[in-house]
């Protein structure tokens, strides 16, 4: 049964992992370096459908799809879907699992959504469920018309802007299920050291970013070296190298095996995405589409994955203040068994 | 966290990437300027043929607008601005991309409450200050007069 270690670590007990996962993406995805790695890539970034919204929702339902066909197991097999997106009211995931007959959980987490599905479906499946989805979106073209400025609007991005990903990507977590075995999560706490510029949202997200690291070591007592990978959501060029400062400042250092998926799902210079990626697709779909199967094929053993969300909206930017941040760990392995 | 707000702020400075400003500078003169020459070969043409200098200016502007619009809803325009920069904001191609843009993107909330509401969310501004400012103009103009 899950129970709580230091101040916010939650061990997951029972043999909960991951049963398949799938990721969805457009055109500028499937050409950037992970395009291999997604199970479905549509040129058409409206999926068919006559609005972004619309479109984003279908990338939920064709990514929650095709993780239940990877597996076997079929929409009615799961007991908790949790999903969660960026737009106003959530409405890309409630409409995207719109009659599906299973309860649902809706989240915000900003671009943490993904890893803070995936932390509560694991903690559901090891007490009182057996299979839950857990799945987030974002679409370019939605997420800028509600954060920013219509599409055709001709304007210069700034050098600490990033580009929100297209993509959407969803998991199925069981009870008995794995590699790759979740063994712990780690909530994190809205931390705000200042930042209110909404184009250097990396930035914003860093401590957040660094506190729930720093307290998930602390909380079980291991240190970076004792993971393959560790790997941030969409902390881009500029939250990254500020994440690896803090950390030596806390006395924390990695040692080649940091990463953040907002730096992996494009090239930045060739796709001219800034300061890389973000939104909650973009660690959903790098997680599920890449990070996983590499996990369940041994490639890599210990992995930590914490997804980073910027909790600002264009109100709260509007009224001058600061963007504070969030983020959720997971901690993934390829082996059964207790790792700490 | 032992950091101090502006500790981090200053962290945060210097790891921002450095804007292109000779890059930018550049784009924006040469867009810009390409800009204002097809103006004034515009304004030439309709000076030749015949209109008025206050008439031709008019068509020049209506041209431009229209030329802007057409090219915003092609989805053109906004390739152009990411290269131009402050010269395609700048010249009055600028203001119709930023009626036209949120006009194209607003439509799907339907006619009124999408379009009509949203056409001048970029332009808005410009208008409500636009004329106040013509209204302070006007004044200080009214004032001197009586000098």
């Amino acid at each position: 049964m899950a129970h709580k270690i230091g101040k916010q670590t939650i061990i997951i007990d029972g043999d909960v992992g991951v049963s398949s996962s799938a990721a969805v993406g457009s055109k500028k995805e499937g050409e950037g370096p992970l395009g291999e790695d997604f199970d479905i890539i549509n040129e058409d970034s409206r999926f068919g459908e006559k609005t972004w919204e619309k479109a984003e929702s279908k990338m939920q339902e064709l990514a929650s799809q095709k993780a239940l066909e990877k597996c076997g197991f079929s929409m009615a097999d799961m007991d908790f879907i949790f999903a969660g997106d960026l737009l106003n009211q959530c409405i890309a995931s409630a409409y995207g699992v719109r009659g599906k007959k299973v309860p649902y959980i809706g989240l915000y987490g900003a671009c943490s959504t993904y890893a803070e599905a995936t932390g509560l479906a694991s903690v559901f499946c090891d007490s009182a469920a057996k299979h839950c989805l857990a799945m987030a979106s974002s679409h370019f073209c939605s997420a800028e018309r509600q954060y920013r400025f219509p599409l055709e609007y001709g304007g210069q991005r700034p050098p600490s802007s990033q580009w929100t990903a297209t993509a959407a990507g969803a998991a199925v977590i069981s009870k008995e299920a794995g590699p790759p075995y979740i063994k712990a999560v780690c909530f994190g706490t809205v931390e705000d050291l200042g930042i209110n510029d909404q184009n250097n949202m990396g930035a914003a997200m860093t401590p957040a970013a660094a506190a729930t690291l720093a307290q998930f070591f602390k909380d079980t007592y291991t240190d970076p070296s004792d993971y393959d990978l560790i790997l941030t959501g969409d902390l881009g060029y500029v939250g990254s190298a500020l994440l690896v400062e803090l950390m030596a400042k806390e006395g924390y250092n990695f040692h080649g095996n940091y990463n953040d998926c907002g730096l992996m799902i494009y090239d930045r210079e060739k796709q001219q995405v800034e300061c890389g990626a973000s939104g909650c697709g973009c660690s959903a779909s790098v997680v599920s589409g890449h990070v996983l199967p590499r996990i369940k094929s041994g490639e890599l053993k210990n992995v930590l994955v914490m997804s980073t969300g910027a909790l600002m909206s264009p109100t709260s930017v509007q009224q001058g203040e600061t963007i504070p941040g969030v983020a959720h760990l997971i901690c993934y392995s390829s082996e059964k068994g207790n790792i700490f | 966290m032992s950091l101090s707000s502006d500790e981090f702020k200053k962290m945060g400075e210097k790891a921002v990437p450095k804007t292109k400003s000779l890059r930018n500078m550049t784009g924006a003169f040469l867009i810009g300027g390409t800009i204002c020459t097809i103006g004034q070969a515009v304004l030439n043409f309709y000076l030749g043929i015949g209109l008025s200098t206050p008439m031709a200016s008019t068509a020049c502007s209506i041209t431009l607008v229209g030329l802007s619009a057409v090219l915003t809803g092609f989805g053109v325009y906004d390739n152009i601005a990411k290269f131009g920069g402050g010269g395609t904001l700048v010249p009055i191609t600028g203001f119709a991309n930023a009626v036209v843009a949120p006009a194209m993107e607003f439509k799907s909330e339907g006619f009124v409450l999408g379009l009509g509401v949203k056409i001048f969310t970029i332009a808005g501004p410009v208008i409500v200050y636009g004329v106040l400012a013509s209204v302070v103009y006007g004044a200080v103009y009214w004032v001197l007069s009586l000098l």
